[in-house]
């Protein structure tokens, strides 16, 4: 692995992309993760190196991004146990790798979660927060405005967890929940420093990309050129129609039949609420473009981003009874 | 009395339902009778010996099998056919059987230990286990430790399993007997661990054993190899099955295992039914349309997706492929990203159903080619081929069956 290239065609230093167990932190499409990273830095020209770690092999200490899965309840635990006995990936954050953690991967990264009888279990401890179970389980379609100081557009994604999780002064939000669950508190999601979690399980950067290039811009410690418009479009459709599809008014847990054949296929059936998205993640990939001029300070609020920041989660499903844990996909 | 009376209201109402074009009656007579008489399904059940048949994929296939190798018996066999397979649709198969003494009843995973108890079967079918609707199935792990809990407290009932998947074999090896077929596993994302204790399990070739506990591989009875059956002698048998594939070679052996148990012979139980099923479903349908060899496969998983990529005819013929996340296929469409396209890359491939946009993202990270589509007949046209491979989740499947005129 040492002779790994450190120069890519852009002038940016080759990334090692480190996923962590997944024999038991792959529960529901969490390679997308791990894809998506891989596609969005070989478009570029920065050469991306994939070293998948089983439960049995030490974590390196050497990687640029480290990706952790969701998983059932006992694998949660199992895995936890011999993370913290192999202690590579504490090592790993403190000399500044990026980690992203989604779902249960995510409430290990806290001091406590939830194990398999809910019992607390003692966590990594590399975000200041707690998880435990919630009254019921949030499950379906999730919309979240992204801290303004990262820079990055609405989140959409699935969620499937019954997990509640409270930060410490330690951690911010990633997110504000506009339908949804999240965190339980109208929060969604938790970062400090270069560590990121959140309960936007499985492939959670497919339909993402702004958080999916936040990360390789963290590990790149460089902004990154955009990619060529092509290589976004299907990506772009794909989330104009899931915007679309959970946005406030669609239902509780999203509108997910696009409608009748004979719609169109890209924006015409995301609808207006998708191609208000859409214009807002054009307008902001081109501010996050290092060669555009109208680019603002990184945390500048992005225009239009927090339209609906600030207002209480939307859905009626709060979930704010920490106690027993049970962590989910 | 008040299950006879059940049971006539519940043939009723499925006779109403079927008429007034509802549906094909198999869950609402059930409903109705059940509402009656809250053990309709134990009465029914006395009496008959009942096979249970669960797993996460090959259920309706398996049963279907079973039901075909146990006809050599000559006695009636009462069946979900229709892949009805709760509560409500093992009342409605047995009510429309009242004499027959056998039943092949297939099961949904969760409720097996529920149908254990009211069933109290002579034999319970345990297939696979693997990640499936996530946002409405159990977790999976979770569902191996009540087959466990279940069958432990079921002295009666024997077990048939494939020894081959760990999580299974975990949950069955708390049976009083089991007859351990080695059906192979062609999907292992989701036993890579062992269940007992949760270390990476050591897997060379079929054989698997955990390296931190006492859990391995149990002694095999029945064997899948190289297509041919080895039965409990060590003589092999060639399957020569009409349905294709591996999947279903090895829910054939189980089924064969099955048979076992009714003393039905390998040779009776192939010669006699099991060779003549062609489709199941109208899952391996072949169908003309516009010029085109049409052939429908059925996958609604990862596991079930890789098995069926093994199944299709070689390039070039074009594919379609085809999801929808409807409630019965699952909300999520996570899972699209466990599956390998790869093998793709060298035909043409088409992209249907309402979440096509999800499966045009997940074609491009593999790159493989594809054209999104909006129809079957769109897809045909644009492949302009003498035949075409569909594969399509649950109710983009059902999409275009009724395209095809309900087609079985």
């Amino acid at each position: 692995v040492s002779e790994l290239p450190r120069d890519g065609g852009a002038g940016i230093p080759g990334l090692r992309l480190v996923w962590i167990y997944p024999d038991l932190l792959s529960t529901y499409g969490d390679r997308g993760n791990l894809l998506v990273l891989e596609r969005r830095a070989r478009l570029r020209g920065i050469p991306a190196e994939v070293v998948e770690v089983n439960a049995d092999q030490p974590v390196p200490v050497d990687g640029d991004i480290y990706l952790m899965g969701g998983g059932e309840d006992l694998p949660q635990v199992l895995a936890t146990r011999r993370l913290a006995a192999d202690g590579g990936l504490r090592e790993a954050v403190r000399r500044g790798a990026v980690l992203f953690a989604v779902c249960a991967g995510y409430q290990m990264l806290g001091t406590e979660f939830g194990g398999a009888e809910g019992q607390p279990m003692p966590g990594l401890g590399l975000l200041d927060m707690r998880s435990g179970r919630g009254e019921r389980r949030g499950v379906g379609e999730i919309l979240a405005d992204v801290d303004p100081a990262l820079g990055v557009p609405r989140l959409t994604g699935f969620e499937n967890h019954q997990g509640v999780t409270q930060l410490g002064p330690g951690a911010r939000p990633l997110a504000r929940v506009l339908t949804g669950v999240g965190n339980g508190d109208g929060t969604e999601g938790a970062y400090a420093g270069r560590v990121l979690g959140t309960y936007l399980h499985g492939p959670a950067l497919v339909r993402n990309p702004g958080l999916a290039d936040l990360l390789l811009t963290w590990a790149a410690g460089q902004q990154l050129p955009p990619l060529p418009a092509a290589a976004e479009d299907l990506a772009l459709r794909l989330r104009a129609e899931r915007l679309a599809g959970a946005a406030p008014g669609a239902g509780a847990y999203g509108r997910d039949r696009p409608g009748p054949r004979g719609a169109g296929l890209g924006l015409g059936r995301a609808g207006a609420q998708g191609r208000r998205d859409l214009v807002a993640d054009r307008r902001e990939r081109r501010r996050l473009d290092p060669r555009s001029a109208a680019r603002g300070p990184a945390g500048a609020p992005r225009p239009g981003g927090s339209r609906l920041g600030g207002r209480p989660p939307r859905g009626g499903r709060r979930l704010n009874k920490p106690g027993l844990g049970r962590p989910r996909p | 009395m008040r299950a006879r009376l059940a049971t006539t209201v519940g043939g009723a109402a499925a006779t109403v339902s079927r008429l007034a074009g509802k549906g094909d009656g198999s869950v609402i007579g059930g409903i109705i009778g059940l509402r009656l008489e809250p053990d309709l399904l134990s009465l029914l059940a006395t009496g008959r010996q009942v096979v249970l048949v669960t797993g996460t994929n090959g259920k309706t296939t398996t049963t279907r099998l079973i039901t075909a190798a146990l006809g050599s018996c000559g006695q009636k066999i009462a069946s979900n056919v229709y892949g009805a397979n709760m509560e409500a649709g093992l009342t409605s198969a047995l009510s429309r059987e009242p004499d027959a003494p056998f039943a092949v009843l297939e099961t949904d995973e969760k409720y097996i230990p529920a149908m254990i108890k009211a069933t109290q079967p002579k034999v319970v079918v345990l297939l696979n286990l693997s990640r499936d609707q996530m946002d409405r199935a159990a977790e999976i792990w979770m569902l191996a430790r009540r087959w466990r809990q279940a069958l432990a407290a079921a002295p009666g009932t024997s077990v048939v399993a494939n020894a081959d998947d760990p999580l299974v074999a975990w949950a069955a090896s708390s049976a009083s007997s089991v007859s351990w077929v080695a059906a192979g596993q062609r999907w292992r994302e989701d036993s890579w661990c062992c269940p007992h204790c949760g270390a990476h399990l050591v897997r060379p070739d079929d054989d698997w054993h955990c390296p931190e506990c006492d859990n391995r591989r149990p002694p095999i009875r029945w064997a899948l190899k190289d297509g041919q059956v080895i039965d409990p002698s060590g003589q092999a048998w060639p399957l020569g099955l009409a349905l294709p594939g591996r999947a279903n070679a090895s829910n054939a052996v189980i089924a064969l295992a099955v048979a076992e148990t009714f003393g039905v012979t390998v040779s009776s139980a192939l010669a006699g039914g099991m060779r003549e099923v062609t489709s199941v479903a109208g899952r391996y349908t072949q169908v003309r349309r516009r010029g085109t060899q049409v052939r429908l496969l059925l996958a609604k998983n990862p596991a079930g997706w890789l098995e069926a990529l093994d199944v299709m005819a070689p390039a070039p013929v074009p594919v379609l492929l085809a999801v929808n996340a409807q409630v019965p296929d699952g909300r999520d469409t996570s899972w699209l990203w466990d599956v390998d396209y790869r093998r793709l890359r060298d035909r043409p491939v088409l992209v249907g159903g309402e979440r096509r946009m999800d499966l045009a993202v997940r074609l491009e990270a593999d790159g493989v080619a594809f054209q999104l589509v909006d129809s079957l007949d769109q897809a045909i046209d644009l492949a302009r081929a003498p035949s075409l491979e569909v594969l399509a989740n649950y109710t983009a499947f059902q999409q275009y069956r009724a395209v095809l005129g309900r087609a079985q």
